[in-house]
């Protein structure tokens, strides 16, 4: 488990945000014009469905696009689009939710350790490594098989396997700017701790985190979906993308692309944050520690 | 004698690792709020009822007897039963073990050779064109669930062209040809939501490799190209691509779940999605404790490979 050999300017400029405006090209103006699009999915899905989400429409099963149903009917005869914009909004912010709540607690705890060493550090990194000796969806099941799947136990979840990763980023980074003169100075100062990680830490390591919590975000998509998939995720009735895949999973055998639908949805979402951070980091010139 | 002494340090830190996972996954299922109890016989039961069946389950024990009680059982073989068939879980698990290992030595077989033969490729010539073109299909891979990977080659090869099954229903008794037919499409997917994190990781760490100092050295001797790669890079890069081989064991297996329930196949990972949602306890510990196990010896594993394959991890600084 070695660590890239520090980099320590990992601040953005003080022009930060205009340098990046000028560095955008094609590709990352596609991803941030998709993922507004997803946003205002999100954020206005009843308005634009034109259906409520569990309304039964027909009673034929997989039915083709027409004027009423544009992308057709799902195997309960309810209309695919309007679920899809749901299950986007259900699937997208319980992972954004997912996102935050590990990178509050990841990044919190990674400073934490990093500032205070010893026996704080010790504690929490050797609870991180057995978290992390459990392949991540051993832990989902076997919470999910005593608590079962309530939104709030999976976000909780998911969070905390996330919170690992999120850790370990996060000491790293921070191992790298304690040793700094700033903080130094800020220490002499008298300056609380509290204030040391959020004014002097979290600036410094604020590229490469940014970074990663694109790469979480991903994550706890792909991990929700794949839950509810199983069928251990997002709870039937309500519509989820990892949900409508499984539902739909029949109409394969009468050729239809019902569960086509919102499989591709996850895809473009993950897919144009994975290429936005991608560019991020090639264009900030950030590091994230190597993969352990 | 301090490789066989670091050796056998590895393996006692394993037993302890492993120890402690059995804790945790014990911990997960029993001690958790939620009444085991309550959860197997639902919401209707009647509190005599609860009674009994806690008194079976021995649930009034505190909770260290529980458990060593049940590491114990299942330390010497006797794995327990079923809450809701019944059945004895040794049984339940014979074929499907078999199964599922088949499943995961086939993609293992597949991917590792693949993933590090293209890292190496995209690693030779870092920018290159192939290297990009590499970086781009394996970053779209990553981002695509797996279940898409699996309806679209559903779709094509099953549905469309009908050269392949679209579920793979393995039973005993089956001939090679028709379980490897069968196994086509589960082993293939499977392979490509390993492959991209295992080509990525390997390229970064023969990139790290062919940028030491040592690596310098031997272009300025004039080391031939496959020379550099094959006796300088490689041998120092074992390393580092066993632990990347290990580390995407996490993937296989979250994999492995979704792809055995999607293509039917009777197996493990299908058989712990099954009990989670009916809630069976016992065999979702079983299960669980079989995934760890071999995720935890893997990579003690390629710890291990790391310590024979490269004498400086021996001296600790």
């Amino acid at each position: 488990m070695k660590t890239a050999v520090p980099k320590v300017d990992n601040a953005l400029p003080a022009s930060g945000f205009k340098y990046l405006l000028s560095q955008l090209t094609l590709t990352p103006i596609l991803c941030l014009l998709v993922l507004t699009g997803v946003l205002i999915v999100v954020l206005f899905a009843p308005l634009l469905a034109p259906h409520p989400e569990a309304a039964i429409l027909t009673d034929e099963s997989f039915s083709l696009p027409d004027d009423t149903m544009l992308l057709g009917s799902d195997f309960l005869g309810r209309d695919v689009l309007s679920r899809l914009l749901f299950g986007a909004r259900v699937t997208l912010s319980v992972a954004f939710a997912i996102a935050i709540v590990a990178f509050i607690l990841g990044c919190s705890l990674g400073f934490f350790a990093a500032v205070k060493r010893g026996w704080v550090d010790s504690v929490l990194s050797r609870s991180v490594d057995a978290l992390i000796s459990f392949p991540a969806i051993m832990v989902a099941l076997i919470v999910i098989s005593s608590l079962g799947s309530s939104i709030t136990v999976l976000i909780v979840t998911i969070a905390l396997i996330d919170a690992t990763r999120v850790y370990r980023v996060a000491r790293a980074l921070g191992m790298d700017i304690v040793v700094q003169d700033y903080i130094e100075a800020a220490r002499v100062r008298g300056e609380k701790m509290g204030w040391i990680i959020w004014h002097e830490m979290l600036p410094n390591a604020l590229a490469p985190l940014a970074a990663e919590f694109g790469i979480r975000f991903t994550y706890a998509i792909l991990f929700i979906s794949a839950l509810s998939f199983l069928g251990l995720g997002v709870q039937a009735p309500q519509a989820d993308l990892g949900v409508m895949v499984k539902e739909n999973m029949q109409g394969l055998l009468y050729e239809t692309y019902t569960p086509l639908y919102p499989a591709v949805c996850i895809a473009i979402v993950t897919l144009s944050v994975n290429l936005l951070v991608d560019w991020f980091l090639k264009t900030t010139d950030a590091a994230l520690p190597d993969e352990l | 004698m301090t490789l066989l002494r670091l050796i056998v340090q590895r393996l006692l830190l394993g037993v302890a690792i492993l120890f402690v996972v059995s804790a945790l996954i014990f911990i997960g299922t029993e001690i958790l709020p939620g009444d085991v109890a309550q959860a197997i016989l639902g919401q209707g039961a009647t509190p005599e009822l609860l009674e009994n069946v806690r008194i079976r389950l021995g649930l009034h024990d505190p909770a260290p007897v529980r458990y060593f009680r049940w590491l114990g059982n299942l330390l010497s073989g006797n794995l327990g039963t079923s809450m809701v068939s019944g059945a004895d879980i040794g049984q339940l698990l014979g074929e499907r073990i078999s199964n599922t290992v088949m499943l995961a030595s086939a993609t293992a077989l597949i991917a590792v050779p693949l993933a590090i033969l293209l890292g190496l490729l995209s690693a030779i010539k870092p920018n290159s064109m192939t290297d990009r073109a590499i970086s781009a299909v394996s970053l779209s891979l990553i981002s695509l669930p797996d279940f898409l990977i699996a309806i679209v080659l559903v779709m094509v090869f099953a549905v469309k062209l009908g050269w392949l099954p679209a579920i793979a229903n393995l039973r005993p008794g089956q001939d090679f040809f028709t379980v490897a037919r069968m196994l086509v499409l589960p082993v293939t997917v499977l392979v490509f939501t390993v492959l991209a994190h295992m080509v990525r990781m390997t390229r970064t760490a023969v990139i790290n490799v062919l940028s030491s100092p040592a690596t310098e050295m031997a272009i300025l001797k004039g080391v031939p190209r496959w020379r550099l790669l094959l006796v300088h890079a490689l041998p120092n890069a074992l390393a580092p691509i066993a632990n990347v081989v290990a580390l995407n064991l996490a993937y296989l297996i979250s994999g492995i779940v979704v792809v055995e329930t999607l293509f039917n196949i009777s197996g493990l990972g299908r058989l712990m999605v099954e009990s989670v949602t009916t809630r069976d306890i016992p065999v979702v510990q079983v299960c669980a404790i079989i995934f760890c196990a071999v995720y935890v010896l893997l990579n003690l594993l390629a710890d291990i490979v790391a310590i024979v394959s490269n004498p400086r991890l021996r001296y600790p600084k």
